[in-house]
Parts: structure tokens; sequence; C-alpha cells
């Protein structure tokens, strides 16, 4: 009882949120509010039995992407012009979108009609695949966590897919902002002295930024017996990286990890994932299918999965650095 | 009351889709649109999520002496939907970076106008 409680509390609170984003025009305070529901909705997933989307979903959505989206803050404009004014006339009226938006509304609604109610046991979903996954998981994986045995094992091929958007977004970024703006000099000076170093951040971040990156290596290996994985892993590590440069400054988050290893690194994780699956067809199996890998099912399994995860890791962190060094550089001149 | 309780979270969803896809139309500023456009994927994973939960169920890690797990299918793909999202979301920002450069403003109704004095 008291989890629907919290599920409809976090629901509501979500929706006024969104409503609350929709009629701001700071922009500021829209990716500050929009930070606040991710976390709102992180809360939710756990309340749901999802500890690994809840994860990633706070590391993600309340971390990285708030960063990105204020680090293109300092690039563009704060404010959002005013929703319409005296002399220019509104280009966006409300009452066509507002149509469009009710009637596609009431409709899903009507749909909703027939879904099996929330947490119903017997639902289609319940009933077909995913017994399967429940039941023969340990068995075939010998990984408790169902979740990394589907995400590195049974559904491979899907994830190397996603590991290599995440790569291709990256280079799409670096194409577009990676290289130096090519403008005016004597702007820099004064914005250097801007940010002050201040002793508390310098000392209070010392002491996370260790731990902060223990934390993610532990989320990296012990993926296969609890929440946990490369996903998850690398966004957490890479928030270690962004915290010493948001601290510290670019300058020297770059003496520690130099811009053309952030690539390689990126392209590395890709290749191992995408090489695990080749040195699974050479020992006579199919694509991705890890049994030969080992002296037997269990172990092969269980090395696959590992090596699988690593190079997700690698990808992710450096894909997420190297989204946010584009931005933060741009805006250095 | 049992309907009530048993779909509030669809519907839910469905305030939350439509809010971001009236702000993805409604408002002219393009980070206000991208910020519309990661509430509707949002509302997407919370739908996915939704689906995946089971009545006193326990979150898909295999214990002994649990006999109920939630669906763990949906978790895998909203898992790395997310941090697909944020790449690609990032992929969005860069051009709105662009844009502001090449434009000097990031309003649509400006960029239109820019676009046809040429």
């Amino acid at each position: 009882m008291i989890d629907i409680i919290i599920d409809i509390t976090l629901l509501t609170f979500l929706a006024i949120t969104s409503v609350a984003i929709l009629r701001m025009s700071n922009l500021f305070a829209i990716v500050m509010l929009f930070g606040v529901f991710s976390l709102l909705s992180a809360g939710l997933f756990v309340v749901m039995d999802a500890p690994d989307v809840a994860f990633t979903e706070a590391a993600v959505g309340a971390g990285i992407s708030t960063v990105l989206m204020l680090a293109t803050l300092a690039l563009v404009k704060r404010q959002q012009k005013p929703h319409y004014t005296e002399e220019t006339p509104q280009t966006h009226r409300p009452w066509l979108p507002l149509l469009v938006v009710i009637v596609t509304g009431s409709a899903l609604v009507y749909g909703t009609w027939d879904i099996p109610a929330f947490g119903d046991p017997d639902a289609p979903a319940q009933t077909h695949v995913a017994r399967y996954y429940i039941d023969n998981a340990l068995q075939e994986t010998g990984v408790p966590n169902i979740v990394t045995a589907i995400l590195a094992s049974y559904r491979g091929f899907d994830t190397l897919g996603e590991v290599a958007v995440i790569f291709t977004a990256a280079v799409a970024v670096l194409l577009l902002i990676g290289g130096r703006r090519p403008k005016s000099p004597a702007t820099s000076k004064d914005k250097e002295s801007k940010i002050k170093p201040n002793l508390i951040l310098r000392v209070v971040a010392k002491f996370l930024i260790p731990l902060i990156i223990l934390f993610a290596l532990y989320v990296q290996f012990h993926g296969d017996f609890g929440p946990g994985g490369g996903f998850q892993a690398g966004v957490i590590f890479s928030a270690a990286f962004i915290l010493y440069s948001l601290v510290f400054g670019l300058d020297s988050a770059e003496k520690i990890i130099p811009a053309n290893w952030l690539r390689i690194l990126a392209a590395l994780g890709l290749l191992i994932y995408a090489g695990v699956g080749i040195a699974s067809l050479l020992l006579g199996e199919n694509y991705l299918d890890y049994t030969p890998l080992g002296s037997n099912q269990i172990a092969g399994q269980h090395l696959g999965i590992l090596l699988v995860e690593l190079g997700v890791g690698i990808t992710v962190a450096a894909a997420m650095l190297i989204l946010f060094f584009a931005f933060a550089g741009r805006g250095r001149d | 009351m049992d309907f009530l309780i048993g779909h509030y979270n669809y519907w839910i969803v469905i305030i939350l889709m439509m809010v971001g896809l009236y702000t993805v139309i409604s408002r002219g500023n393009l980070i206000k649109k991208i910020i519309g456009l990661n509430m509707f994927q949002v509302s997407v994973f919370l739908l996915y999520i939704s689906l995946s939960t089971v009545e006193g169920g326990a979150a898909p890690i295999i214990t002994e002496g649990v006999e109920i797990y939630s669906n763990p299918l949906p978790h895998v793909l909203i898992l790395t939907a997310i941090v697909v999202g944020v790449a690609t979301t990032a992929l969005a920002l860069a051009l709105v970076v662009r844009i502001k450069e090449s434009y000097g403003t990031i309003e649509e109704d400006e960029i239109h106008k820019l676009d046809q004095s040429l």
C-alpha cells in the first residue's frame, strides 16, 4: 500500500514540475527544474523495482544532461523571449497546438481502458518472454542480476548497437563544435579572473573525487551481482572528471586526460565489444555467443559479459567526457 | 477506485507526454523545445517501467526466497535508452550552439525572419 502512495505522490509532483517547466521563461530555472524532474523520475523507478534504471536516470538525467544544458546556456542567451509582446505579435498561436494535444491525449487515455491494471501479474507483458528470462537466466549465464544477463548476453546485439549510437553521437558533436571557435581574442583575460578559486569547493572535491571513482569501479565490476553495469559506471566515472574540471578548471582537467586519449578510448571500448563477438565467431560459435570463451558455458558467459560490460563502460565514460569538453571548450575561446 | 489506482500511472504518463509535445509545438525557443522533447522521452521511459511492474514483485536480481520479480526486459531497453538519450540530446544542443553562432539567436521566428530576408 505504501508503495502505491509514494508512487502516486511522485507522479503528481512530476506532473506539476512538467507544467512549471512549460510556463517558465527563465532558461536557467527551466534547466534546474528539469534536473528535479529527472531526479523525481529516478525515485519513481526505485519504487517500481527498477534499480538499474533508477541508477542510470539519476546519474544521467540529474547529472550529466543538466551539466550539458548549463554549458549550452553559457554559450547562448539565458532568457527565453517573452511569449509575446506588444510590438511583436505572437507568432505561435496557442489554440491549434492545444487542440492537437488535447485530441491526441484523449485518444491515448481512451486507449488505456484496455491496458491491464498497474502491477497485474497476468498482463501479456509478464507472461511471454520475461518468464523465460526469470526462470533460466541464472542457470544459463551464472549472473544473478537478470538485467545484466539480458543486456550483455541475450540481447547483446541490441546493446552493441546502442554503444555504436553513443559513439556516433560523440563523433558528431566533435564535428559540430569540437574545434576552437575562430574568433577574435582579447576577451579571454577577464573570463579567467571571473572564477575565483574557492577553498571549500576544492577541499570537498578532492575528498569526493576518489570516492566517486571507486564507486564507479564498484558499479562496473559488481554489476553482475547487484544493480549496475557498464552504462551506469561509465556515466559515474565521467561525473568524477566533470566535477574535477568544474572546480579546478578545464585546462588542468585536460592535462590529466588529453583530448586525443579520450577519442582513442571511445573507439577502444566499442572495439572491445565488437572484438568479443569476433572472438566467439573464430571459436566456432555465433557472433556474441560467449560459450566458447571459457571452459564451460557458465565460465564463458561470465568472461564474455565482463569484457562486454568493460567495453561499454570505457566507451560511455569517454563519450560523456568528449561531450562535456566539447561544450565547455567552445566557451573558452 | 481500483480502476483509478490501476491506471493512474498511465494517465500521468500521458499528461507528461502531452505537456512535452505541447512545449515542442508551441514554444519558439530551441532550448525549451529540446527540454520538451526530453520530457516526452522520460514519459516513455515511465510507461515502459510501469508496464514492467508486478504487484509484490522484487527487483530482478535472483535472491534466495524471492519468488516474484518485476519484468527485467523493459529495464534493459530503458537503461540503454537513457544513455543514448543524453548522447542525442547533446547532439541537439550542439546544433543549437552552431545555430546561435551563425544566426545570433535561438528563437525560431527570428531565425525564419533571417532566412526569408536573405
